[in-house]
């Protein structure tokens, strides 16, 4: 048997597990990895600019081609970097393995030079985490790192690389497979459970989908659509499961939650039966919690058995994989009469649409018009919002189909998620068209990427919503806390009076200038602050093949997301315009 | 709210315990008890774990246990015939000859041993359940209070082999 090195086997491994792209930073206890990886044709690695920006890229990656997104980094700083990025993409079940460096096993423990527990911090923010501790125990760890991360409900493994281990040789041995003993995802679906759940569907008069971000990740966005199309019943999506049947379809009702659309909200209040698949009924989709589809029977299908029951107690719970159980659902399920159901949803989503008033921008542009350009400009797209309103618009606003992607940190909602996951993006989809929707505070978070974007020729579109306000939370502090704006001004100088809520006087210029930062990095900058100037930015960035393109949309400094679900309110009872707030 | 008993089967690694006591707090579920031995396979380690919970909780803690990767097996004990049994020692200071007289009688109701004396100090040790290591301990408290010093070592629980009932 041929013996190699610890980092040898490493590069072999990932070649083994088909990894075409590296995110990947060096550091003293990984330098031998990366001399490893050094003139490697098989595998793109990928230096960005730092590491919390690197995992969002895996993840953006990750998310958006469905393969496991792979981190390379250093022990200590280089690890601990990782730790946002390891929760964003774990809450929201995006399969990463993260290789971290470590100092040598006969130094851990002894507070050497970067040296820090990361198994012991991530522990609790993965699904799995192990530092191997000998070199015979390599390949295996490796291989169980990508079963554990993609299988199942998938999520971010970490494997902690010693450098000694990294250097000794031992068996160049891959497994081709690997037996956990404590690990069985569930791979059936269970028939007497589906039976219940089709007996409650058919004799319901007015059933909704809800569907989560399960089916987007199971790849069942087609199966679920002819699910909605066998059965007509209506479909309402959580943010993550935005998609799952294209928005157009007559079928597809809006979002649910604290920002969804009325017609939504009121569906899933109004239902007598809430077939879920694939979510957690996380707060920000049920609101009281008391009176969520308080008059409804509850179906809910999802991989992890302990998502089930725990917020919301349901009537048949079905532990299986959304694919699995969707497919299982169409041999059996059949055409249901509700036209009156569905006629009456229909009249609550023509009487009460989502809209952003125009009236209440000095510019007359809206962050609406910006996403509306995006939808009627790319047909084949992949779009990365950060968090935050302009989130939360993109999630209102944006077309999505099988051709249109989106990616959000909806679980952990991370401000700086959106422009290097869209990185990610590009590497994994070259052909396709990535679109960052941002805000100023976010694109400030990962700013450093615009070096990695420029340098790998990432012909990126970057559009930021610049209110100069981290807007979300001026929205809460201007709607419920008396306009109060602690710390949400971006434009706030040390010259500005103390407690301002006035954000339309002469407010001292935004800092950085977004057009000339970008300039600077190499790439292009566009400012639109007209509604008319919004189609020939997006023209222009479209023409610019090898670089990012900024474009800066200046809006409303107070435009606010609407409707909203007040804290403590039941999703009925929404607030569907922002008249009576503001000026 | 009721106590519920728990064994559980975990790999023999480095951060197992870690990960299942961490669980326990990250969830913010209270744990009475958790002891840890390793069993005839050496790559398996047993744990008993005891809490107080309602019913809804403990789905939870069983569904989250099941779902980490470390976890082998899950068994309830809850409502199962089961031998269990806690080590307790009882260190005495301050006796007089009335007081280790009535350690004797008391080592001798409780079915609990006097192991260890020095004339002053008396240590005892008692094998029994949890509940009836309480009475032992509430007694003690009363009868030498201020005086006693008390380890406890955690209960471990095993299936019963012939009884029915719990």
């Amino acid at each position: 048997m041929k013996q190699i090195t610890g980092a040898d086997l490493f590069v072999k491994a990932l070649k083994e597990e088909k990894v075409d792209v590296l995110f990947a930073y060096p550091g003293g206890q990984a330098i031998d990895l990366f001399n490893a990886l050094y003139g490697e044709k098989e595998i793109d690695v990928i230096l960005p600019r730092h590491e919390q920006g690197l995992i969002h890229a895996a993840d953006g990656y990750a998310r958006s081609t469905g393969k496991v997104g792979v981190c390379l980094v250093t022990s200590g700083p280089g690890a601990t970097n990782l730790v946002t990025g390891i929760a964003t993409a774990n809450y929201d079940s995006v399969p990463l393995v993260c290789f971290t460096g470590q100092v040598p096993t006969n130094l851990i423990g002894n507070d050497a030079f970067q040296e820090v527990d990361i198994v012991g911090i991530t522990r609790s923010i993965c699904k799995y985490a192990v530092t191997v501790r000998k070199r015979e125990e390599l390949a295996e760890t490796i291989k169980k790192a990508f079963v554990i991360a993609r299988t199942g409900k998938p999520g971010v493994v970490v494997v902690d690389l010693p450098k000694d281990i990294q250097r000794a040789y031992g068996s160049d041995a891959y497994p081709k497979e690997v037996v956990i003993r404590g690990y069985k995802p569930q791979l059936s679906v269970h028939m007497g459970q589906i039976n219940k759940a089709l007996e409650l569907l058919n004799h319901a008069e007015k059933p909704v989908f809800l569907i989560g971000g399960g089916v987007n990740i199971a790849r069942a966005n087609k199966e679920m659509t002819q699910l909605a199309e066998l059965t007509g019943v209506p479909v309402v999506t959580t943010i993550m499961g935005k998609g799952a049947i294209p928005t157009a379809h007559s079928l597809y009702v809006g979002n649910l939650g604290i920002h969804g659309s009325f017609a939504a909200n009121s569906a899933v209040s109004n239902c007598d039966v809430l077939f879920s698949i694939g979510t957690r009924f996380n707060d920000r989709i049920t609101g009281k919690i008391e009176e969520f589809a308080a008059g409804a029977k509850i179906i809910h299908i999802d991989i992890d058995a302990a998502s089930i029951s725990r917020n919301i107690v349901v009537d048949v719970p079905i532990v299986a994989d959304a694919k699995k159980a969707v497919c299982t659902l169409l041999g059996k399920a059949q055409p249901l009469s509700i036209s009156e159901w569905t006629d009456e949803i229909n009249r609550w989503k023509r009487e009460y649409p989502i809209a952003c008033p125009a009236d209440r921008g000095k510019s007359g542009l809206t962050p609406q018009m910006m996403i509306e350009a995006v939808n009627e400009t790319f047909t084949d797209a992949v779009i990365a919002t950060d968090v935050g309103q302009n989130q939360l618009w993109a999630t209102q606003f944006l077309a999505l189909d099988e051709n249109r992607q989106m990616l959000t940190s909806g679980g952990l909602g991370t401000m700086g998620y959106g422009f290097p996951a869209a990185i990610g993006a590009k590497l994994g989809n070259p052909h396709k068209n990535v679109i960052v929707i941002s805000g100023d505070g976010g694109m400030q978070m990962n700013i450093q990427e615009m070096a990695a974007a420029v340098v790998y020729e990432l012909p990126i579109m970057i559009c930021i919503l610049n209110n100069g306000y981290l807007g979300n939370v001026r929205q809460w502090q201007e709607m419920f806390y008396d306009r109060r704006y602690s710390s949400t001004c971006m434009r706030y100088r040390r010259s500005c009076e103390t407690g301002c809520n006035k954000p339309n006087q002469e407010c001292p210029e935004y800092t950085p200038d977004f057009v000339r930062l970008a300039e600077s990095y190499g790439a292009k900058g566009i400012r639109v602050t007209k509604t008319e100037d919004i189609k020939a930015a997006f023209e222009s960035a479209q023409k610019n093949k090898k670089t990012p393109t900024v474009i800066e949309f200046i809006i409303d400094r107070e435009a606010n997301v609407m409707p909203i679900v007040p804290p403590g309110n039941s999703l009925n009872d929404m607030i569907l315009e922002s008249e009576g707030y503001g000026e | 709210m009721k106590k519920r008993w728990i064994c559980l089967f975990v790999e023999n690694e480095i951060g197992v315990l870690a990960r299942i006591a961490g669980l326990f707090s990250a969830k913010s579920y209270n744990l009475d008890s958790l002891t840890v031995g390793i069993t005839e396979d050496s790559t398996i380690s047993r744990m008993t774990i005891s809490l107080t919970s309602d019913d809804k909780t403990f789905e939870q803690v069983k569904k989250q246990l099941n779902r980490s990767v470390e976890v082998i097996r899950l068994v309830d004990y809850t409502d199962t015939p089961i031998h269990m049994k806690e080590i307790l020692f009882v260190k005495v200071n301050g006796c007089s000859d009335a007081d280790i007289n009535e350690l004797f009688r008391i080592s001798k109701v409780f079915n609990a041993a006097i192991i260890d004396y020095d004339g002053a100090t008396v240590l005892l040790e008692c094998t029994q359940t949890e509940n009836r290591n309480n009475d032992l301990i509430s007694l003690l408290n009363r009868k030498f209070i201020n005086r006693i010093e008390i380890v406890r070592g955690g209960s471990v629980a095993v299936e019963a082999v012939c009884i029915l009932e719990r």
